[in-house]
């Protein structure tokens, strides 16, 4: 209880609590947000010390510029068949997207998270790793699984819970475990994944293997112990890790003010740490393939772990559970200043003559078709929709590698359940 | 690599495996990570002062010197990373034995072990797993006050995909303890750090013994272990079956052995999976049962063992089933013996139990 006695000289305190600057209705003006110009930021030597560079954890790592041109040192000089490759698996993770948004809108899941206005983040960092780094993703990291090439079938298996499910039935749709291509199992708890990372990374330094690690969290999610417990860790082993905050300005409906943003930028969380911090516009496919590449290389050199904030804007909800037209202006998504990542690279091809508006289009129209197979391959396999796809005895598998006595116990319960039930269910063959 | 997978460069375990010697279980549980560690390269020690130092409890004693720093490590003071990066290794392939100072300080792991560790395998559908063994002193009797008292056992008991491990001696510590290092499922393993030094019997007031004369203080120097699953019936008896675990298995035996009282005493030395057979058997002989833990009450692993010989054993029973346990307090400091379920609780409802 706050005492009724003024203490004569003091001025009472206030609490402050972060308020976004646009609400529903409000119209969006993000002229206060700095946007340097493209090909500004130096780019150090991958051996320099990170103290030598606190400066790049406030900037922004730039590398199209507005007339769709690549410049500055940060340029990664990709090759135009690199160039379509991003570009395609870019544009294939949006087109999946919207179909798999679709297919939960018409009730063929229980849910879905596109990565809309971010696939930059995610595909270009695939193209800087190697197909062996071990990737420990939050769960908009599709584009990651794309680009690998990854059996888009496979992950509409896992989105629809059924018996092709690679998982079983068991994880939230999105929430895929591919241990062939690089892609750990994604947890719904946050940033978990960031520690697990630093420890795959001290345990291959320690073996003396050649392969990295990289795990990505939302800036809503730096908040976490888990966060500064995997920058503490990292920095007192010099851990071969890629730290990728994605600065999507949104936490479901809580804006980036309620992690810190209007405080420091979340590259300067790098800071403190003693790790390298750098800060890149997460719309451009080319800033975020170099920044991967040259924290790629810092860890492959033992010089440590880098922490990449990808400022970038999250173009839908959070997923299909939330409205974000409920907390936020609709007219923020077109406003933001970065653009949109797919058309950036793809004026940025045309730009260099190598590519067109038709081929564009046609690549689109084929992409759809492409996703819409997979989607008619998987759909052979079963929708959630349609009832459970898993036999039934699978659900004690796997709590452990054998199953103890008073696991068998309750399977034989549940299997009783199904005789005094009537219903049938399917069986383990 | 080679530091580290060189079978050249893997030091035998001192004795061989036919030879004993007297340990205390600190040295026990030392020599069980020695033998592993000897014996797989996969094996990794990390933890809060247990690289250099040895850790505080002297567990993990020159552990460094004899396998690198490369395998036996202090870590950073966050038991969230510790198990955190644990469960990352455990991905990559390793075999870690992660220690948790105190069991009082694993509070801010447990995200990380039960939503991450304990998941794991299932969540992925076995594609990874966490074989990850962690180490952690637990329990009271040292005047460690609420912060280096207490038996948390009960939390991990109640999650799926964890199993619990507490032992009551050298020879079972060390057993076990390479038993839980081999599973491939994440396991705890708390230690009764009262009796590291020796058995207790409850009696504060009296001198302390040690394991030198205690049989199970003989130890193989070498490779064995004690399956996970199964408990030890430390005394056969007719009138009660006491279930019980680490340091409450010797307070009972002292109090029957005072008591004059037949009890059949069962140390459940795990506790997920637990040994239903061994309860049942005995229960169904005796008719009689009383459970003794020292962590609280109120949804206590007592509870559960309790539910279960009603379930199992209820027109066996004689009496109502007794449970003897700390109170639902914090752990206190100067009021440590009036908490503590010594001789006088336990003899109490040994009364209670053996009534008509």
């Amino acid at each position: 209880m706050a005492s009724d006695l003024p203490r004569a000289n003091l001025q009472p305190l206030s609490l402050y609590v972060p308020e976004p600057k646009f609400r529903p209705g409000d119209t969006v003006d993000f002229t206060q947000v700095t946007i340097p110009a493209a090909g500004e930021v130096r780019r150090p030597d991958t051996a320099d010390r990170a103290e030598s560079f606190i400066d790049l954890a406030y900037e922004l790592v730039r590398v199209l510029d507005d007339e769709g041109k690549a410049v500055g040192p940060w340029n990664p000089r990709l090759s135009p068949e690199t160039l379509r490759a991003m570009l395609r698996s870019m544009a294939l993770v949006r087109a999946f997207d919207e179909r798999m948004f679709r297919a939960q809108r018409q009730g063929k899941t229980s849910f879905y998270m596109k990565c809309t206005g971010e696939e930059a983040v995610a595909v270009a960092a695939a193209f800087a790793l190697d197909y062996e780094d071990m990737c420990f993703p939050s769960y908009r990291q599709q584009g990651l699984l794309i680009a690998r090439g990854w059996s888009m079938v496979d992950m509409m298996n896992q989105i629809y819970s059924n018996k092709g499910d690679r998982l079983q039935g068991r994880q939230l749709p999105i929430m895929y475990s591919v241990k062939e291509a690089g892609f750990f199992s994604i947890s719904g708890n946050l940033a978990t994944q960031y520690p697990q990372a630093v420890g795959w990374a001290m345990a291959s330094a320690a073996k003396g293997d050649t392969r990295i690690a990289a795990t990505w969290c939302g800036e809503g999610s730096t908040a976490e112990g888990d966060f500064h417990s995997a920058c503490t860790f990292a920095s007192v082993y010099r851990a071969p890790v890629i730290f990728n905050v994605v600065n999507n300005q949104w936490a479901i409906s809580s804006f980036s003010g309620f992690a810190g943003a209007e405080s420091t930028t979340f590259a300067a969380r790098a800071i403190g740490y003693g790790i390298a911090g750098l800060r890149v516009d997460g719309n451009d496919a080319l800033a975020v393939y170099a920044a991967t590449a040259w924290a790629a290389e810092r860890a492959r050199t033992n010089q440590g772990p880098t922490l990449i904030e990808h400022f970038t804007y999250r173009v839908e909800g959070h997923s299909t559970s939330d409205d974000p037209g409920q907390y936020r202006s609709a007219g923020e998504a077109t406003a933001w200043p970065l653009g949109d990542p797919i058309t950036r690279l793809k004026d940025h091809l045309i730009a260099l003559g190598e590519w067109d508006e038709a081929r564009h289009a046609a690549q689109d129209v084929e992409l759809a078709e492409q996703v819409k197979k997979a989607q008619k391959e998987a759909e052979q396999n079963g929708i959630l929709g349609h009832g459970l796809h898993q036999p039934l005895d699978t659900l004690f598998d796997g709590v452990f590698e054998e199953m103890p006595w008073h696991l068998r116990e309750q399977q034989a319960q549940m299997l009783a359940e199904e005789t005094a039930s009537g219903r049938p269910w399917a069986r383990k063959s | 690599m080679s530091a580290i997978t060189n079978p050249a460069d893997i030091i035998a375990p001192e004795g061989g495996p036919d030879g004993t010697a007297r340990m205390n279980m600190i040295q026990a549980i030392n020599s069980a990570m020695d033998v592993m560690m000897a014996r797989d390269p996969d094996v990794i020690v990390m933890g809060e002062d247990v690289g250099y130092f040895g850790g505080v409890f002297r567990a993990t004693a020159g552990l460094q010197a004899k396998y690198g720093k490369q395998r036996v490590f202090d870590t950073p003071i966050t038991e969230c990373g510790i198990i955190g990066v644990a469960v990352g290794m455990g991905a990559y392939g390793l075999r870690p034995v992660p220690e948790i100072q105190f069991a009082d300080y694993i509070y801010p792991a447990l995200d990380q072990l039960v939503s991450e560790a304990a998941r794991l395998r299932y969540r992925s559908a076995g594609e990874f797993t966490s074989p990850i063994t962690v180490r952690s002193p637990f329990g009271g009797g040292i005047f460690g006050g609420q912060t280096h008292s207490q038996s948390p056992e009960g939390i991990f008991t109640h999650v799926s995909g964890v199993k619990t491990v507490i032992p009551s001696t050298p020879y079972d510590a060390k057993g076990l303890l390479i038993a839980a290092i081999e599973d491939n499922d994440p396991t705890i393993f708390f230690e009764p750090k009262r009796i590291y030094n020796g058995p207790f019997d409850g009696h504060w007031d009296r001198p302390t013994q040690n394991w030198s004369q205690h049989p199970a203080g003989e130890v193989p120097t070498g490779y064995y272990k004690i399956e996970l699953g199964k408990a030890k019936i430390v005394r056969p008896g007719e009138a009660l079956t006491i279930l019980a675990y680490g340091t409450m298995v010797h307070v009972c035996q002292a109090v029957i052995a005072e008591a004059g009282v037949d009890a059949e005493i069962i140390d459940l030395r795990t506790l997920v999976p637990l040994d239903i057979e061994a309860i049942e058997t005995s229960v169904k002989k005796t008719g009689r049962c009383m459970i003794v833990h020292e962590a609280t009450r109120t949804s206590g692993f007592g509870s559960e063992l309790s539910a279960l010989v009603q379930e199992r054993c209820f027109y066996h029973l004689e009496a109502p089933i007794e449970r003897v346990t700390g109170f639902d307090t914090p752990y206190p400091h100067s009021l440590e013996w009036a908490y503590f379920p010594g001789p006088v609780r336990i003899g109490e409802a040994l009364k209670k139990v053996m009534k008509d």
